[in-house]
């Protein structure tokens, strides 16, 4: 799950991680308010969307007094960025972070990630701070720093500053940094996070060493450990099929293309997308039903996909193993009983149960295009939607 | 012969009295499973589908004999459960749940250093040794015994290479599910090592998917050491980067763990990678035929 920068920086603020002072913003008279209670001479106005590339499109203005805050939440407010990560699309802007300004010396980029070579959580640390850490590793990966971290004691405080003396943090700051990804990967673990990334760290006039932004994500299965990270959920920013799959714990992903999927199992739906492509059709959506659904649940799953405007017809592809054939089947009939089918409809069922499920399909009276395998299922719905 | 597991494992079910656990439970004591065991706390003394439950695994072993363990723990108490079965000693412990959160993972990977166990998953499908062990969720009918091992991390496209492979006459040793998760248990690399050493097995079909980078180190190893001919099959060919495909391991994140890489890498390395997930088995038979295998590998009538 993703939240924003502002809830990301609250987080690490109780964590005892040096953010700088903000606050958010839903309106421009909010806006010029948080940059009067800030009080300080400058302030940024940024954009609050889940996507980075925000500063290259647009959406990270310095003010300098309340008049520019005012006439910079008016350009960003409703504003739509497109950026590297949003897609041609863009997303809408309807949050802001006032931020107090600060004094940059130099920016460095400090992050937290799995790595799955050692099933460890490993801090990397670069003095190329600013920049995408991916190009970095291109380019320069000389300059990217690594400690891998032992789960059952933490980050040492020698890893820290064995990273901190390698990216040239000034050596009276050095301190500093070590007390900031101390607490950083406290916060990581404490609250499951996936991803934890300071782009940029920065060291400043005064002499701190705080995260001027902050992208934090986090595992999806922990959430139920969580309840205050599933509060900064913010539905604006995800698909609203996706919302709808999310609550029946389905896995949904929407596509640009017209072949609705339904699919037991992450790597045969993945491969029946790919299969619809190689026999010339384009796939709609991506939809593991998972293992333990039930009627009600493929029903859902069902009408989320039929919801979908672009959707012109739809493929079952079903190997049951934990999932029993007869269960879709129920489902599937139920949800057409419910709001009626016009769509063709192929299926292809295996696995357990599957003449329990064919024989319930057979006797439903619906109008389905039996398919003998996944290469025959795809074609058959490539050739009906076209 | 066979790999991990065999006609005289002796299995546990860790969390038996779950729904999902009963139903596979009754599948696996009708293929001939020996399930000498089940485990849930507080249930201990009673018993299910005519097989003791006991409160604790280390109580079951004791009482049981069992050398493996299955587990069907929710996933907020299964990394306990997988460190429970770690230390009463299992020669096998595999994870069907799902959903396990990451960093418990972590956890339960560095608490089995030095021990004896060897965990396969979480989040797949287990591990069959067909007409003699089954262990998980698949489906029994579609396997048949011989020589071909199967080793993937996706539970459906291992039942999907297994039928292909059933339907042309060609039997498997064993089939394992790895698990589609980022931090797992077995990976690749331990599985292609004891097939090469099993006598019994001839030719692998190697299923991944994208994300991460195991399928590339698994490449290199079978170029540096393997001295059976594995194919393969890359699934998500066409996913989006960015985007979490299910499986909590299968996202293309920073143009790593793509396809398109894994394919170009396993290619060089030697291994053959079917086009399509429907091909996978006849491109297994092209390979047999080019290693005069084929013959061998027919263990009954297609």
């Amino acid at each position: 799950m993703n939240i924003h920068e502002y809830q990301g920086k609250e987080i690490l603020r109780k964590y005892g991680v040096a953010v700088p002072n903000g606050q958010v913003a839903y309106s421009v008279d909010d806006a010029v308010a948080a940059a009067q209670r800030l009080g300080t001479k400058v302030s940024v106005v940024k954009a609050q969307i889940h996507a980075g590339g925000r500063g290259k499109a647009g959406g990270v203005k310095v003010a300098k007094n309340l008049d520019e805050v005012r006439t910079y939440a008016e350009e960003i407010l409703g504003k739509t960025l497109v950026t590297h990560q949003t897609g041609p699309e863009g997303k809408e802007v309807k949050r802001l972070l006032i931020e107090e300004g600060c004094d940059i010396q130099k920016e460095y980029y400090v992050g937290l990630v799995l790595d799955r070579a050692t099933s460890r959580i490993v801090m990397m640390a670069s003095e190329e701070g600013g920049t995408e850490i991916e190009e970095v590793a291109e380019k320069t990966p000389e300059k990217i720093f690594k400690e891998v971290i032992d789960p059952v004691v933490g980050l040492s405080p020698y890893q820290a500053r064995r990273l901190a003396f390698s990216i040239n943090i000034p050596k009276e700051l050095v301190n500093k940094a070590v007390k900031f990804m101390m607490s950083l990967y406290t916060a990581f673990v404490e609250k499951d996070c996936s991803i934890a990334e300071i782009n940029p760290l920065v060291v400043t006039g005064d002499g701190s060493v705080m995260a001027l932004d902050a992208k934090l994500n986090f595992d999806s299965n922990a959430l139920y450990r969580h309840k205050d990270i599933i509060e900064y959920r913010d539905l604006d920013e995800e698909d609203a099929k996706e919302i709808e799959a999310s609550k029946y714990d389905l896995s949904y992903i929407s596509l640009e293309g017209n072949i609705g999927c339904m699919v037991n199992g992450a790597g045969l739906a993945m491969a029946t997308m790919d299969i619809i492509k190689h026999y010339g059709g384009d796939p709609a959506n991506f939809l593991d039903v998972g293992g333990g659904a039930t009627a009600e649940k493929v029903t859902e799953a069902f009408k989320i996909i039929l919801s979908d405007q672009n959707v012109k017809g739809i493929f079952v592809n079903i190997f049951g193993g934990i999932m029993k054939c007869d269960i879709i089947a129920e489902g599937v009939i139920e949800a057409t009983k419910q709001i009626g089918l016009e769509l063709p409809l192929v299926v292809r069922l295996e696995g357990t149960n599957v003449e329990q499920g064919k024989k319930l399909l057979n006797e439903s009276g619906l109008n389905i295009t039996a398919a003998e395998s996944m290469a025959d299922g795809a074609e058959k719905i490539v050739s009906l939607v076209k | 012969m066979s790999v991990f597991i065999n006609k005289d494992t002796k299995v546990i079910v860790q969390g038996i009295t779950g729904s999902t656990a009963l139903f596979h439970t009754k599948q696996m004591l009708e293929y001939g499973t020996k399930i000498v065991g089940g485990v849930t706390p507080g249930k201990g003394g009673t018993e299910v589908e005519g097989v003791p439950v006991f409160n604790t695994v280390k109580e079951a072993v004791e009482q049981t004999g069992a050398n493996a363990s299955v587990i069907y723990v929710p996933a907020p108490f299964a990394a306990d459960a997988i460190m429970e079965a770690v230390d009463a000693d299992m020669d096998m412990a595999i994870c069907i749940t799902e959903h396990i959160p990451v960093i418990d993972m972590v956890k339960v990977k560095r608490y089995m250093e030095g021990k004896k166990t060897r965990l396969v998953g979480p989040n797949c499908p287990g591990v069959i040794t067909p007409e003699e062990c089954k262990i998980g969720i698949m489906p029994g009918y579609i396997h048949t015994k011989g020589h071909v091992g199967v080793v993937s991390r996706s539970g459906t496209l291992t039942y999907e290479a297994v039928h292909q492979l059933s339907q042309e006459g060609i039997g498997q040793s064993t089939a394992v599910g790895i698990g589609g998760d980022p931090v797992n248990g077995t990976d690749f690399i331990d599985v292609l090592k004891a097939f090469n050493e099993d006598e019994d097995t001839y030719a692998v079909i190697m299923i991944g998917e994208i994300g991460g980078t195991a399928e590339e180190e698994a490449a290199e190893w079978v170029k540096a050491n393997m001295t059976k001919p594995v194919v393969g099959f890359i699934g998500g060919q066409t996913a989006p980067p960015g985007k979490r495909m299910g499986h909590a391991g299968a996202i293309i994140s920073g143009g790593k763990g793509t396809a398109a890489e894994k394919i170009k890498t396993m290619n060089a390395c030697g291994i053959k990678v079917a086009e399509t997930p429907s091909v996978m088995g006849e491109t297994l038979i092209s390979v047999l035929k080019e290693n005069n295998l084929l013959d061998q590998c027919k263990t009954h009538k297609s």
